[in-house]
């Protein structure tokens, strides 16, 4: 008797544990062992660092995205902020390698404006946030053509370059170890503990789920939204320096990040409209998008049909966790 | 179905806000202001006003299908890859051939109400957020479109292009059109069933599905309509461009847009309030502030910030007496 309780114990611990496995980290490793046997240089050590430092922009922007999702709003603007953040960067440092630092402290303090009034214009006026971020895409977008006068020119100083790009290489055992990884670590751990660890985290997960009865518990929610998006809109930040340090100055660096970004997380499980997701999820969410164009990339197929993967990918995930839900409630 | 006529709400213009006339006198003093501020005061004789009236209708029709989806509680962020996806279609398949035009219509018509169809499925089947849905779903289109074709594809006859450059007298057909399907879309909503169910569904979904609506064909048709009116824009933008490409729903971001001027209009973001009227003058607004920005002389970079934050002020006058928690 007692056995066979204590069977079935075990046998409901370990369906406990099966449905606590992130879903995405699971897809993740099959979309990333096929690319792997498509072309085994991804399984050696510098082929999962380099891969590593691939994922890092956009995993950034999903580990700042998690707060707005949860709290029930959306950041439509991340992805224009990132081609603010690299034409700007371009402009303010204007060649000069001693002007990097400044130009770094200027953009994370200009990110910080955009999500504040993001945060402002969703708690104090009350405006969805599609609309909200949507019209700050626009702005942003617009700010930033303006700023280059429509034709991104110049270069990025080397070390302003160095985050997304510099590598330290004999390293022992994995060789070669971007400081692209090092970033995205501190940003992932920081975030796992802003979200996971803090009451403001705690305050941001009882937002999403009921605002009404988190203001009644006594939370500012105001501070809460205005937080979410000042966390989101610097993260974006983040990603537009690294992204600086991959490819040259242009106009679109950051299109389409957005989209990319709340895919991500959805992908990992985060539900829109708020209350439920992990950093984790949202993490391994950006490593599945980013192994999944690499497989697109090795099939040959057409850049476009990345898209339509993308699509189908982000539906089968919602449609998937949306089924899930009903199931196990 | 008698049972379900209890729910049917009473007439939106009953419960709508006073959005739209103010919204048109704003447009309205805002066009004539500026041009007799800039001296133009030639945009204020019939040219002008048809000229201005032009600009609200790609824009338009694409919009009053979006304020179906949003009325119904949805929205569909799929139609600016509709619109692309039919343009090119229909030059593709005209080739610059008059006989071949009414084939062209009905295929692009087909397929966009198939693509509604699709969206629909997904959401209230699947039970997938209509945000990811839509967005999937143009992610999808906007790939398989891309995949074939990379320019301008065909060209559309010079018949067609009567379609956009044709006119009776000074009013040209595709205004004319425009204030035909408005007209259209506001007798539906206000004098049929499905109008009826369409507020009842975008009010309280799951109060509607108990009063015995099929809630789930509801949400269908409102992709349905919305899916069809970005297919017909799609048309008309092939007959005004003569030929379509892969980029101009993009290009227009008639998706954002579209959902803009909807909100603009007074209809609520979560379903069961709003109606077309507004819609059109959220457009308008937009028409004169391009015909505005233009008369001045406005370059095109500030004209995009300057968009971005009329979008958000333009919304907060409704939004900001809100009592309730928005996010």
């Amino acid at each position: 008797m007692t056995l066979a309780l204590d069977e079935a114990r075990r046998r409901s611990r370990a369906i406990d544990a099966a449905r606590r496995i992130n879903i995405a980290a699971v897809v993740f490793l099959v979309f990333y062992l096929t690319v792997g046997v498509l072309q085994p240089t991804y399984l050696e050590p510098a082929g999962v660092m380099n891969f590593l430092r691939r994922a890092a922009p956009l995993a950034i922007l999903a580990s700042g995205q998690i707060f707005v999702l949860v709290s029930g709003g959306f950041d439509l603007s991340v992805g224009s902020l990132v081609t603010l953040t690299v034409i700007g960067g371009s402009m303010l440092t204007a060649n000069d390698p001693s002007k990097t630092w400044w130009a770094i402290a200027v953009l994370y303090a200009i990110g910080f404006v955009v999500g504040l009034i993001n945060g402002a214009v969703v708690a104090y006026l009350r405006t969805p946030s599609i609309i909200a971020t949507l019209g700050a895409l626009l702005s942003v977008n617009g700010a930033a053509m303006m700023w280059c006068g429509g034709a991104p020119r110049g270069y990025l100083p080397d070390n302003f370059r160095m985050f997304g790009r510099f590598v330290f290489h004999d390293v022992p055992l994995i060789k070669i170890f971007p400081l692209a990884i090092v970033v995205l670590a501190a940003v992932c751990g920081l975030a796992y503990w802003g979200l996971h660890g803090t009451v403001f985290g705690r305050r941001v997960f009882a937002v999403g789920d009921n605002a009404r009865a988190a203001e009644l518990a006594g939370v500012q929610v105001a501070y809460v939204r205005l937080g979410v998006f000042v966390i989101s809109a610097l993260a974006a930040v983040t990603a537009g320096v690294m992204l600086a340090g991959f490819g040259g100055v242009s106009i679109d660096v950051g299109l389409g990040l957005e989209l990319q970004a709340i895919a991500a997380c959805v992908v990992g499980g985060v539900q829109l409209m708020g209350g439920r997701g992990t950093l984790v999820g949202a993490v391994a969410g950006a490593l599945t998008l980013t192994a999944l164009f690499a497989l697109l990339t090795l099939l040959g197929l057409p850049q476009p049909l990345k898209e339509t993967a993308q699509g189908t990918i982000l539906i089968a995930a919602v449609a998937f966790g949306a089924w899930r839900r009903r199931r196990v409630g | 179905m008698s049972e379900s006529q209890a729910l049917v709400p009473a007439p939106a213009w009953r419960r709508g806000s006073a959005a739209p006339p103010l919204l048109l006198a704003g447009s309205i003093l805002l066009y004539v202001g500026v041009a007799f501020w800039t001296g133009q005061t030639k945009m204020l004789e019939t040219d002008g006003v048809i000229g201005l009236l032009e600009r609200m209708v790609a824009l338009g029709i694409v919009a009053l299908g979006q304020t179906f989806a949003i009325i119904a509680g949805s929205i569909d962020l799929s139609v600016a890859n509709m619109i692309s996806v039919a343009a090119v279609l229909a030059s593709f398949i005209m080739h610059g051939r008059a006989d071949m035009m009414l084939a062209a219509v009905l295929v692009v018509l087909a397929v966009s109400a198939l693509v509604g169809v699709v969206n629909g499925a997904i959401i209230s089947r699947l039970k997938v957020n209509p945000f990811i849905a839509t967005l999937g779903v143009g992610l999808i289109l906007q790939g398989l479109l891309s995949a074939s074709f990379t320019d301008f594809a065909g060209s559309v006859p010079r018949e067609f292009q009567a379609v956009a450059y044709g006119s009776f007298g000074v009013v040209p057909y595709s205004v004319a059109a425009l204030f035909v399907l408005a007209a259209l879309a506001s007798f539906v909503l206000w004098a049929t069933r499905f109008g009826a169910h369409l507020y009842a569904v975008g009010g309280n979904a799951e109060g509607a599905r108990l009063a015995g609506i099929r809630t789930d064909l509801v949400t269908t048709g409102a992709h349905v309509v919305c899916s069809l009116s970005a297919g017909v824009t799609g048309l008309y933008l092939a007959s005004r461009l003569r030929s379509g490409a892969p980029w101009i729903g993009r290009d227009g971001v008639y998706d954002l847009e579209s959902i803009a001027v909807v909100v603009i209009g007074g209809t609520l973001l979560a379903g069961g309030r709003g109606g077309v009227w507004g819609t059109l003058a959220g457009v308008l607004l937009f028409a004169s502030l391009d015909a505005a920005f233009n008369m001045m002389g406005v370059s095109a970079y500030p004209k995009l910030v300057l968009r971005g934050a009329i979008v958000i002020a333009a919304v907060a006058v409704y939004t900001v007496r809100t009592r309730g928690h928005v996010a």
